[in-house]
Protein backbone atom coordinates (compact mmCIF):
# COMPACT_ATOMS: atom_id res chain seq x y z
CA UNK A 1 0.00 0.00 0.00
CA UNK A 2 2.11 2.76 -1.39
CA UNK A 3 -0.68 4.90 -0.95
CA UNK A 4 1.23 6.00 2.76
CA UNK A 5 4.10 7.09 1.14
CA UNK A 6 2.27 9.44 -1.38
CA UNK A 7 0.22 10.82 1.45
CA UNK A 8 3.67 11.67 3.56
CA UNK A 9 4.54 13.36 0.18
CA UNK A 10 1.37 15.08 -0.05
CA UNK A 11 1.87 16.53 3.43
CA UNK A 12 5.03 17.54 3.28
CA UNK A 13 4.19 19.41 0.29
CA UNK A 14 1.03 21.32 2.42
CA UNK A 15 2.94 21.66 5.33
CA UNK A 16 5.52 23.31 3.46
CA UNK A 17 3.75 25.36 1.03
CA UNK A 18 1.56 27.07 4.02
CA UNK A 19 4.26 27.49 6.53
CA UNK A 20 6.04 29.94 3.98
CA UNK A 21 2.92 31.23 3.80
CA UNK A 22 2.50 31.85 7.38
CA UNK A 23 -0.52 29.96 7.43
CA UNK A 24 -2.17 28.66 10.67
CA UNK A 25 -5.02 26.55 9.34
CA UNK A 26 -4.78 23.81 5.94
CA UNK A 27 -8.73 23.54 4.96
CA UNK A 28 -8.28 22.12 1.68
CA UNK A 29 -5.67 20.21 -0.45
CA UNK A 30 -6.58 20.45 -4.26
CA UNK A 31 -4.73 17.45 -5.91
CA UNK A 32 -4.36 16.10 -9.26
CA UNK A 33 -4.14 12.43 -10.09
CA UNK A 34 -3.74 10.91 -13.20
CA UNK A 35 -5.88 7.91 -14.48
CA UNK A 36 -2.91 6.09 -15.39
CA UNK A 37 -1.30 6.26 -11.87
CA UNK A 38 -1.20 3.78 -9.14
CA UNK A 39 -3.84 5.75 -6.38
CA UNK A 40 -6.99 4.34 -4.92
CA UNK A 41 -8.31 7.88 -3.56
CA UNK A 42 -9.98 6.27 -0.87
CA UNK A 43 -7.08 4.81 0.76
CA UNK A 44 -5.20 7.78 0.21
CA UNK A 45 -7.88 9.75 2.15
CA UNK A 46 -7.62 7.28 4.51
CA UNK A 47 -3.23 7.66 5.48
CA UNK A 48 -3.58 10.99 4.50
CA UNK A 49 -6.33 11.97 7.77
CA UNK A 50 -3.88 9.40 9.75
CA UNK A 51 -0.89 11.18 9.46
CA UNK A 52 -2.35 14.86 9.30
CA UNK A 53 -3.69 14.72 12.59
CA UNK A 54 -2.05 16.74 15.07
CA UNK A 55 -0.79 18.72 12.51
CA UNK A 56 -2.25 22.05 10.71
CA UNK A 57 -3.48 20.13 8.28
CA UNK A 58 -5.89 18.38 10.74
CA UNK A 59 -9.31 17.53 9.22
CA UNK A 60 -8.29 19.03 5.92
CA UNK A 61 -10.13 17.70 2.64
CA UNK A 62 -8.73 16.60 0.26
CA UNK A 63 -9.99 17.09 -3.12
CA UNK A 64 -8.84 14.91 -5.74
CA UNK A 65 -9.32 15.57 -9.48
CA UNK A 66 -8.94 12.78 -11.81
CA UNK A 67 -6.93 13.92 -15.05
CA UNK A 68 -7.79 11.67 -18.41
CA UNK A 69 -5.01 9.89 -20.03
CA UNK A 70 -4.48 11.72 -23.56
CA UNK A 71 -1.61 10.61 -25.64
CA UNK A 72 0.54 12.75 -28.03
CA UNK A 73 1.94 11.41 -31.44
CA UNK A 74 5.51 12.43 -32.09
CA UNK A 75 5.61 11.64 -35.28
CA UNK A 76 2.41 13.37 -36.64
CA UNK A 77 1.79 15.82 -33.54
CA UNK A 78 -1.99 14.79 -33.01
CA UNK A 79 -3.59 14.37 -29.47
CA UNK A 80 -5.88 11.98 -28.52
CA UNK A 81 -7.58 10.05 -25.78
CA UNK A 82 -5.79 6.64 -25.24
CA UNK A 83 -8.34 3.96 -24.82
CA UNK A 84 -7.60 0.77 -23.23
CA UNK A 85 -3.99 1.25 -22.78
CA UNK A 86 -3.32 1.01 -26.55
CA UNK A 87 -0.36 3.57 -27.09
CA UNK A 88 -0.70 4.02 -31.17
CA UNK A 89 -2.14 6.80 -33.03
CA UNK A 90 -5.70 6.96 -33.84
CA UNK A 91 -4.12 9.45 -36.76
CA UNK A 92 -1.24 7.65 -38.65
CA UNK A 93 -0.74 4.10 -36.45
CA UNK A 94 2.53 5.52 -35.30
CA UNK A 95 3.58 3.17 -31.93
CA UNK A 96 5.83 6.18 -31.08
CA UNK A 97 3.42 7.90 -28.65
CA UNK A 98 4.09 10.27 -25.61
CA UNK A 99 2.02 10.80 -22.37
CA UNK A 100 0.90 14.27 -22.28
CA UNK A 101 -1.62 14.28 -19.33
CA UNK A 102 -2.80 11.13 -16.67
CA UNK A 103 0.25 10.67 -15.18
CA UNK A 104 -0.32 13.53 -12.94
CA UNK A 105 0.52 13.04 -9.07
CA UNK A 106 0.23 16.40 -7.96
CA UNK A 107 -0.30 18.71 -5.26
CA UNK A 108 -2.46 22.03 -6.70
CA UNK A 109 -3.20 24.47 -4.22
CA UNK A 110 -4.32 24.87 -1.14
CA UNK A 111 -6.95 26.74 0.93
CA UNK A 112 -5.40 28.20 4.11
CA UNK A 113 -6.30 30.54 6.93
CA UNK B 1 -6.47 32.31 1.21
CA UNK B 2 -5.25 30.10 -1.61
CA UNK B 3 -1.67 28.98 -2.38
CA UNK B 4 -0.95 28.04 -5.55
CA UNK B 5 1.89 25.07 -5.01
CA UNK B 6 1.74 22.45 -8.26
CA UNK B 7 4.39 20.85 -6.82
CA UNK B 8 4.51 17.06 -7.61
CA UNK B 9 4.07 14.34 -4.78
CA UNK B 10 6.91 11.99 -5.72
CA UNK B 11 9.31 15.28 -6.44
CA UNK B 12 11.45 14.53 -3.24
CA UNK B 13 11.79 10.85 -4.53
CA UNK B 14 12.76 11.69 -8.08
CA UNK B 15 15.30 13.92 -7.16
CA UNK B 16 16.92 11.67 -5.06
CA UNK B 17 16.58 9.32 -7.70
CA UNK B 18 18.58 11.83 -9.95
CA UNK B 19 21.02 11.59 -7.19
CA UNK B 20 21.28 7.95 -7.55
CA UNK B 21 21.52 7.44 -11.08
CA UNK B 22 24.41 10.34 -11.14
CA UNK B 23 26.57 8.49 -8.31
CA UNK B 24 26.15 5.34 -10.96
CA UNK B 25 26.77 7.06 -13.95
CA UNK B 26 29.64 8.80 -12.73
CA UNK B 27 31.48 5.19 -12.98
CA UNK B 28 29.74 4.25 -16.28
CA UNK B 29 27.58 1.55 -14.43
CA UNK B 30 24.23 0.03 -15.64
CA UNK B 31 21.21 0.35 -13.20
CA UNK B 32 18.73 -2.05 -13.79
CA UNK B 33 15.15 -2.40 -11.94
CA UNK B 34 13.90 -5.63 -11.61
CA UNK B 35 10.19 -5.99 -11.12
CA UNK B 36 7.49 -8.11 -11.33
CA UNK B 37 5.12 -10.55 -9.02
CA UNK B 38 5.70 -12.74 -6.45
CA UNK B 39 6.59 -15.88 -8.12
CA UNK B 40 7.21 -14.52 -11.56
CA UNK B 41 10.74 -16.00 -11.65
CA UNK B 42 12.69 -13.06 -10.94
CA UNK B 43 15.04 -14.33 -8.67
CA UNK B 44 15.85 -17.23 -11.14
CA UNK B 45 16.30 -14.79 -13.85
CA UNK B 46 18.75 -13.06 -12.05
CA UNK B 47 20.63 -16.49 -10.84
CA UNK B 48 20.39 -17.29 -14.77
CA UNK B 49 21.96 -13.95 -15.73
CA UNK B 50 25.05 -14.00 -12.96
CA UNK B 51 26.02 -17.15 -14.05
CA UNK B 52 26.14 -16.77 -17.91
CA UNK B 53 27.55 -13.22 -17.60
CA UNK B 54 29.43 -12.92 -14.74
CA UNK B 55 32.35 -14.01 -16.62
CA UNK B 56 32.49 -10.73 -19.17
CA UNK B 57 30.48 -8.16 -16.73
CA UNK B 58 31.03 -7.23 -12.94
CA UNK B 59 27.83 -7.35 -11.68
CA UNK B 60 26.34 -6.36 -8.15
CA UNK B 61 22.91 -6.90 -6.77
CA UNK B 62 20.55 -5.08 -4.19
CA UNK B 63 17.53 -7.29 -3.18
CA UNK B 64 14.68 -5.54 -1.80
CA UNK B 65 12.27 -8.21 -0.23
CA UNK B 66 9.61 -7.28 2.71
CA UNK B 67 11.57 -9.45 5.84
CA UNK B 68 13.80 -11.93 4.72
CA UNK B 69 17.14 -12.69 2.94
CA UNK B 70 16.03 -15.80 1.08
CA UNK B 71 16.69 -14.08 -2.25
CA UNK B 72 20.14 -12.25 -0.87
CA UNK B 73 21.23 -15.93 -0.13
CA UNK B 74 20.47 -17.38 -3.50
CA UNK B 75 22.07 -14.85 -5.39
CA UNK B 76 25.16 -14.91 -2.58
CA UNK B 77 25.92 -18.28 -3.88
CA UNK B 78 27.02 -16.92 -7.27
CA UNK B 79 29.83 -15.13 -5.77
CA UNK B 80 28.81 -11.54 -6.64
CA UNK B 81 28.31 -8.65 -3.97
CA UNK B 82 24.88 -8.52 -2.96
CA UNK B 83 23.00 -6.02 -0.75
CA UNK B 84 20.00 -7.32 1.56
CA UNK B 85 17.32 -4.12 1.66
CA UNK B 86 14.55 -5.32 3.95
CA UNK B 87 11.44 -3.13 3.92
CA UNK B 88 10.06 -4.41 6.78
CA UNK B 89 6.39 -4.55 5.46
CA UNK B 90 6.51 -1.58 2.50
CA UNK B 91 5.45 -2.52 -1.01
CA UNK B 92 8.37 -1.04 -2.77
CA UNK B 93 11.64 -0.06 -2.79
CA UNK B 94 12.44 3.76 -2.95
CA UNK B 95 15.24 6.38 -3.78
CA UNK B 96 16.62 6.99 -0.67
CA UNK B 97 16.80 2.89 0.47
CA UNK B 98 18.70 2.56 -3.03
CA UNK B 99 20.92 5.76 -1.65
CA UNK B 100 21.55 4.57 1.70
CA UNK B 101 22.99 1.43 0.48
CA UNK B 102 25.38 2.81 -2.15
CA UNK B 103 27.99 3.10 -0.03
CA UNK B 104 28.25 -0.36 0.60
CA UNK B 105 29.09 -1.45 -2.86
CA UNK B 106 32.89 -0.86 -4.71
CA UNK B 107 31.52 1.03 -7.75
CA UNK B 108 35.17 0.95 -9.01
CA UNK B 109 34.74 -2.59 -9.56
CA UNK B 110 30.96 -3.10 -11.28
CA UNK B 111 29.64 -2.54 -14.56
CA UNK B 112 26.07 -3.53 -13.77
CA UNK B 113 23.88 -3.22 -10.76
CA UNK B 114 20.51 -5.14 -10.92
CA UNK B 115 17.68 -3.79 -8.28
CA UNK B 116 15.32 -7.07 -7.79
CA UNK B 117 11.97 -4.93 -6.63
CA UNK B 118 9.59 -5.95 -4.23
CA UNK B 119 7.28 -8.46 -5.66
CA UNK B 120 4.45 -6.24 -6.53
CA UNK B 121 3.40 -5.02 -9.56
CA UNK B 122 1.36 -1.73 -8.51
CA UNK B 123 3.69 0.70 -6.12
CA UNK B 124 7.11 -0.03 -7.38
CA UNK B 125 6.16 0.96 -10.65
CA UNK B 126 5.48 4.46 -9.09
CA UNK B 127 8.45 4.74 -7.47
CA UNK B 128 12.39 5.37 -9.41
CA UNK B 129 14.82 4.56 -7.62
CA UNK B 130 17.74 5.92 -9.23
CA UNK B 131 17.65 2.87 -12.34
CA UNK B 132 18.70 3.93 -15.87
CA UNK B 133 16.47 0.85 -17.29
CA UNK B 134 13.08 -1.14 -15.95
CA UNK B 135 12.71 -5.06 -16.56
CA UNK B 136 9.33 -6.40 -16.03
CA UNK B 137 9.00 -10.04 -15.62
CA UNK B 138 5.61 -11.53 -16.17
CA UNK B 139 5.56 -15.69 -16.08
CA UNK B 140 3.03 -17.62 -17.94
CA UNK B 141 1.10 -19.22 -14.99
CA UNK B 142 0.08 -15.33 -14.10
CA UNK B 143 -2.28 -15.13 -16.61
CA UNK B 144 -2.28 -13.18 -20.30
CA UNK B 145 -4.52 -10.18 -18.16
CA UNK B 146 -2.14 -8.69 -16.03
CA UNK B 147 -0.45 -6.05 -18.66
CA UNK B 148 -3.85 -4.80 -19.33
CA UNK B 149 -5.03 -4.95 -15.57
CA UNK B 150 -1.82 -3.08 -14.17
CA UNK B 151 -0.50 -1.18 -17.25
CA UNK B 152 1.96 1.39 -15.51
CA UNK B 153 4.62 -1.22 -15.00
CA UNK B 154 4.77 -2.69 -18.52
CA UNK B 155 4.39 0.84 -19.24
CA UNK B 156 7.36 2.08 -17.81
CA UNK B 157 9.54 -0.97 -18.92
CA UNK B 158 12.45 -0.75 -21.35
CA UNK B 159 12.59 -4.66 -21.53
CA UNK B 160 9.30 -7.51 -20.64
CA UNK B 161 10.58 -11.08 -20.00
CA UNK B 162 7.65 -13.09 -20.40
CA UNK B 163 8.97 -16.16 -18.23
CA UNK B 164 7.96 -19.67 -17.66
CA UNK B 165 7.62 -20.62 -21.52
CA UNK B 166 8.13 -23.82 -21.08
CA UNK B 167 4.83 -23.98 -19.20
CA UNK B 168 2.75 -22.94 -22.26
CA UNK B 169 1.57 -26.78 -23.35
CA UNK B 170 0.07 -27.18 -19.63
CA UNK B 171 -2.16 -23.38 -19.13
CA UNK B 172 -4.57 -21.86 -20.96
CA UNK B 173 -2.42 -18.77 -21.18
CA UNK B 174 -3.24 -17.15 -24.16
CA UNK B 175 0.25 -15.57 -25.70
CA UNK B 176 -1.17 -13.50 -29.08
CA UNK B 177 -3.64 -11.87 -26.49
CA UNK B 178 -0.45 -10.91 -24.04
CA UNK B 179 1.76 -10.05 -26.51
CA UNK B 180 -0.98 -7.80 -28.55
CA UNK B 181 -1.89 -6.07 -25.23
CA UNK B 182 2.19 -5.63 -24.20
CA UNK B 183 2.60 -4.26 -27.61
CA UNK B 184 -0.19 -1.79 -27.41
CA UNK B 185 0.67 -0.66 -24.20
CA UNK B 186 4.01 -0.24 -24.75
CA UNK B 187 5.45 -0.43 -28.79
CA UNK B 188 9.08 0.24 -27.67
CA UNK B 189 10.10 -1.89 -24.99
CA UNK B 190 11.84 -4.92 -26.07
CA UNK B 191 9.60 -8.23 -25.35
CA UNK B 192 11.55 -11.54 -24.58
CA UNK B 193 10.18 -15.08 -24.60
CA UNK B 194 11.76 -16.92 -21.93
CA UNK B 195 12.26 -19.81 -19.80
CA UNK B 196 14.82 -19.90 -16.86
CA UNK B 197 14.03 -24.06 -17.12
CA UNK B 198 14.78 -24.87 -20.75
CA UNK B 199 17.10 -21.52 -21.38
CA UNK B 200 14.86 -20.38 -24.24
CA UNK B 201 14.87 -16.50 -24.94
CA UNK B 202 18.04 -16.04 -22.46
CA UNK B 203 20.46 -15.35 -25.01
CA UNK B 204 18.56 -12.31 -26.35
CA UNK B 205 18.11 -11.18 -23.08
CA UNK B 206 21.59 -10.98 -22.46
CA UNK B 207 22.24 -9.46 -25.77
CA UNK B 208 20.08 -6.57 -24.44
CA UNK B 209 21.66 -6.11 -21.43
CA UNK B 210 25.07 -6.26 -22.21
CA UNK B 211 23.83 -4.20 -24.79
CA UNK B 212 22.77 -1.33 -22.28
CA UNK B 213 25.92 -2.17 -20.21
CA UNK B 214 28.32 -1.23 -23.28
CA UNK B 215 26.44 1.88 -23.75
CA UNK B 216 26.56 3.49 -20.18
CA UNK B 217 29.94 2.35 -20.41
CA UNK B 218 31.02 4.34 -22.77
CA UNK B 219 28.81 7.43 -21.59
CA UNK B 220 31.07 7.13 -18.46
CA UNK B 221 34.04 7.72 -20.32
Amino acid sequence: MHEMALAQGILATALDAASSNDAVKIGRIKLLVGEMTNVEPESLKFCFTALAAGTIAEGAELDISITPLVGRCSVCGSEFPVKGYYFICTQCQSSSVEIVSGRELRVEHLEVE
Amino acid sequence: MEIKVMTDILDANEQLARSVNARFSEKGIFVLNLLGSPGCGKTSLLEKTIADLKGDIRIAVIEGDLFTSKDAERIERHGVPVIQINTAGGCHLDAGMINSVIGDLDLEKLDLVIIENVGNLVCPAEFDIGEDAKATVLSITEGEDKPLKYPLVFRKSDAIVLNKMDLLPYTSFDLDAAVRDIKGINPEAVLVRASCRTNEGLGEWYDWLKLQVRKKRKTGE
